[in-house]
């Protein structure tokens, strides 16, 4: 009886098997019998990173003819090669999500040239021209969601202190505080934005123990660039303070503390790819896009958002949606050294490769960067 | 040590007799070992059973969870590299726990041991990329096994000269050696490329040292065999494992006969730190040609695990870590197809580290296997 359920699982791994390979082979006229393959590195609840992929799972789940494989807490070592190929030998998996920034070298570039014939994306935007082809990665401006949250932290501020709690001192993570200060002086000049670095992504701890201690020195509005922001959202307002989120909506942790987020549009860029791969059309290898193109976006005011606040970052954001679009980073601007590091008259719009290479914080901003 | 003193007389005159006599002889010649298999094993099935409850709690049909564990372990040849890739750093780490086991020592800091000997390995595949790949690639070795066994030897030390409890110490340096590892990546080694992911630079292709031919096992799992078989026959047919054993079951008599306890200590916090730290040099060499944060995959901590559950033994420790390589194998099927939490496999060797350990209380107490005839 036993053999019987067994030799039938069999026979359906069997002719998942075969299908591999004609699902996108053959032109990608049909998107059926797909199956995509996420990986994350924490688990897919954790209120951050990981939740904002599997909520862009969960949106492909929706489309019929495709099947989603998912695997969490998936460390970034040759476990992941493994897991792909797990993914691949036992599932059928034709399409890869390896969501993990360490995922890709030299983990994701291995798996890509053993199956030249199937796609990986990767989040992070490290493709290079001898990267292989069929291998991309795709990447969000969240900096211009952050601006927004800035704005909305400025006014809303009352101390003038807004606390940011930081991973680690990486351009990405730099970029973000700097795009959030630079928002919050554009609402209240006299705004400050003072920063920990807790040293990595997941450190649940000291991630309390920053939070406290900013509003200890008199911050009264949040936010963070770790992996999970639950703790720092739930311990901000248990004190009373207000906090922006990021990577997800955390409304739902902190209804009256929360006033905005800087998040990913995952549910919204996963269903475009599928659709450009049934299409017959190529993904570019290197993906980026802000909120105009729809990567990121922000989340609904909280009610303690002030009429004023709406007004001014709804503007912003106005701008940053028009076909002109809008700079965060412009000259002169200057680091919290007193160095000018964007010279008067210079305006590096968002894909300036200047940008991704960020090792300042700016005026305004108080800690440092080592 | 009774049984085996009646042993020869026992099997030269028992022996060829009718059957209950010979099984008899055979429990009394090999009873021991027969417990050491029957016992584990027992437990092994005890915590499957319980797991398989567990998961039935969940609305989850428990043979399907063991299908699927076969599966994903040993179901297929993938499925085996998978799991032998998984198995070949914990046979090294755990060694780094099962080694001081012999003079009574609870050493449980072979992740820091395994992140240092990465360091050092590294560092010096970075100094010398003037050299061949296979002077190269024995240097790594040898900063590994010296990096990893000096970061274990500073515990060793600390007990026996300072008088601080090595387990407490042991774990503590683990912690020292990841942030020695952060400050050193972050900071003075760092690959200025290296934007977004602090990392050291390459060791380059050519320094790598692959996988084994015709599968997609690194050389890792060699590294681990041979060490394994090396500590046993260090262990159990040298005069220095035996000096080793005596200082372990009584220190006092050990001094007393005259035993140098103190370089015994070192020396094998040395090997086994080594051991840990050749783990963590072949996770650069094999798998990610570059030191950084990802070394820290916790393979020193599941070695505690395979070390404890293989009752220290260093052959024990081959077919345990496979048995964990599997467990861990299987783990992402569990996810995928049963729509358990990652956490469900750590729940599993949870359970079967508790039945393990309350099974020690068996050992001795089985009757049948006292070969009373």
């Amino acid at each position: 009886m036993e053999f019987g359920r067994i030799s039938r699982r069999h026979l359906l791994q069997g002719g998942a098997a075969l299908t591999l390979g004609s699902a996108f082979g053959a032109g990608g006229a049909r998107a059926a019998d797909t199956t995509i393959g996420f990986i994350y590195v924490g688990s897919r609840d954790d209120y951050g990173y990981n939740q904002a992929h599997a909520q862009g799972a969960a949106a492909l789940k929706k489309i019929a003819g495709l099947k989603v494989v998912e695997e969490e807490k998936v460390p970034e070592t040759d476990a992941v090669e493994k897991t792909i190929e797990s993914m691949i030998n036992l599932d059928g998996a034709s399409l890869l999500f390896p969501t993990s920034f360490g995922y890709y070298n030299p983990h994701m570039i291995k798996m890509a040239k053993k199956f030249p014939k199937l796609r990986f994306e990767h989040c992070g935007g490290l493709w290079s021209d001898t990267d292989p082809k069929n291998a991309g990665s795709y990447f969000g401006y969240i900096d211009e969601a952050q601006y927004i949250s800035g704005i909305v932290a400025g006014y809303t501020s009352k101390s003038g202190k807004i606390g940011f709690v930081a991973a680690k001192p990486i351009p990405q993570v730099l970029r973000n505080i700097n795009a959030f200060a630079l928002g919050a002086k554009l609402a209240n000049p006299k705004t400050t934005t003072q920063v920990i670095f807790t040293g990595d992504w997941s450190m649940p701890v000291k991630e309390a123990e920053a939070t406290n201690s900013l509003i200890d020195q008199g911050v009264d509005v949040l936010t963070c660039h770790v992996d999970g922001p639950k703790t720092m959202v739930e311990n901000a307002a248990r004190r009373g303070a207000m906090v922006c989120g990021y990577h997800v909506n955390q409304s739902p942790l902190a209804p009256k503390a929360y006033l905005t987020g800087a998040e990913w549009n995952w549910e919204a860029l996963y269903p475009k790819f599928v659709k450009m791969i049934a299409a017959g059309e190529a993904i570019p290898n290197f993906y980026r896009g802000g909120l105009k193109e729809g990567v990121v976006k922000t989340s609904p005011y909280g009610e303690a958002v002030s009429a004023e606040a709406r007004k001014h970052a709804d503007e912003i954001k106005a701008k940053f949606l028009s076909t002109e679009g809008y700079s965060i980073f412009k000259g002169g601007l200057m680091n919290n050294k007193g160095k000018t590091v964007i010279a008067a008259g210079t305006d590096r719009g968002q894909k300036d490769p200047e940008l991704e290479k960020m090792d300042y914080l700016v005026k305004g901003v108080l800690g440092a960067t080592s | 040590m009774t049984s085996d003193a009646a042993d020869p007389a026992q099997a030269a005159g028992v022996a060829p007799a009718a059957a209950p006599g010979f099984l008899a002889g055979l429990l009394q010649r090999y009873g021991t070992t027969i417990e050491y298999i029957l016992i584990p094993g027992a437990a092994l099935v005890g915590a499957l059973a319980t797991f398989g409850l567990f998961v039935a709690l969940f609305g989850k049909n428990p043979l399907d969870l063991y299908f699927y564990m076969y599966q994903g372990a040993f179901g297929t040849w993938f499925s085996w590299q998978n799991t032998l890739t998984r198995a070949a750093p914990l046979i090294l780490t755990a060694l780094c726990t099962a080694l001081p086991a012999q003079l009574g020592m609870v050493i449980i800091g072979g992740e820091g041991a395994l992140l240092i000997g990465a360091l050092s390995a590294t560092s010096v595949a970075l100094v010398m990329p003037w050299a061949p790949p296979l002077v190269v690639q024995a240097a790594m070795v040898c900063a590994g096994v010296i990096g990893g066994g000096l970061w274990i030897t500073l515990s060793g030390a600390l007990r026996q000269y300072r008088g601080v409890n090595e387990t407490i110490s042991s774990l503590l340096l683990v912690y020292i050696g990841l942030a020695v590892l952060n400050h050193l990546v972050e900071g003075l080694m760092r690959d200025p490329a290296s934007l977004n992911k602090p990392s050291t630079r390459e060791i380059g292709a050519a320094n790598m040292i692959g996988s084994i031919p015709g599968t997609d096992v690194h050389w890792g799992l060699v590294f681990g065999l041979v060490a394994a078989l090396a500590s046993y026959i260090l262990i159990y047919h040298t005069v220095f494992g035996f000096s080793a054993r005596v200082a372990g079951g009584n220190i006092r008599a050990a001094k007393i006969v005259g035993l140098g306890v103190n370089k015994l200590i070192l020396t094998i916090c040395f090997l086994a730190g080594g051991a840990a730290g050749i783990a963590g040099m072949i996770e650069v060499a094999a798998v990610q040609g570059r030191t950084n944060a990802n070394l820290a995959a916790g393979y020193g901590f599941t070695g505690i695990l395979v070390a404890f559950l293989a009752r220290h033994n260093p052959l024990g420790i081959i077919p345990v870590a496979i048995l964990l390589g599997g467990i861990s194998a299987s783990g992402g099927l569990l996810q995928r197809r049963l729509g358990l939490p990652d956490a469900s496999v750590l729940v599993l060797q949870g359970i079967i580290f508790v039945f393990v350990l309350a099974s020690d209380a068996l050992y001795g107490r089985i009757s049948f296997l006292k070969g009373k005839s």
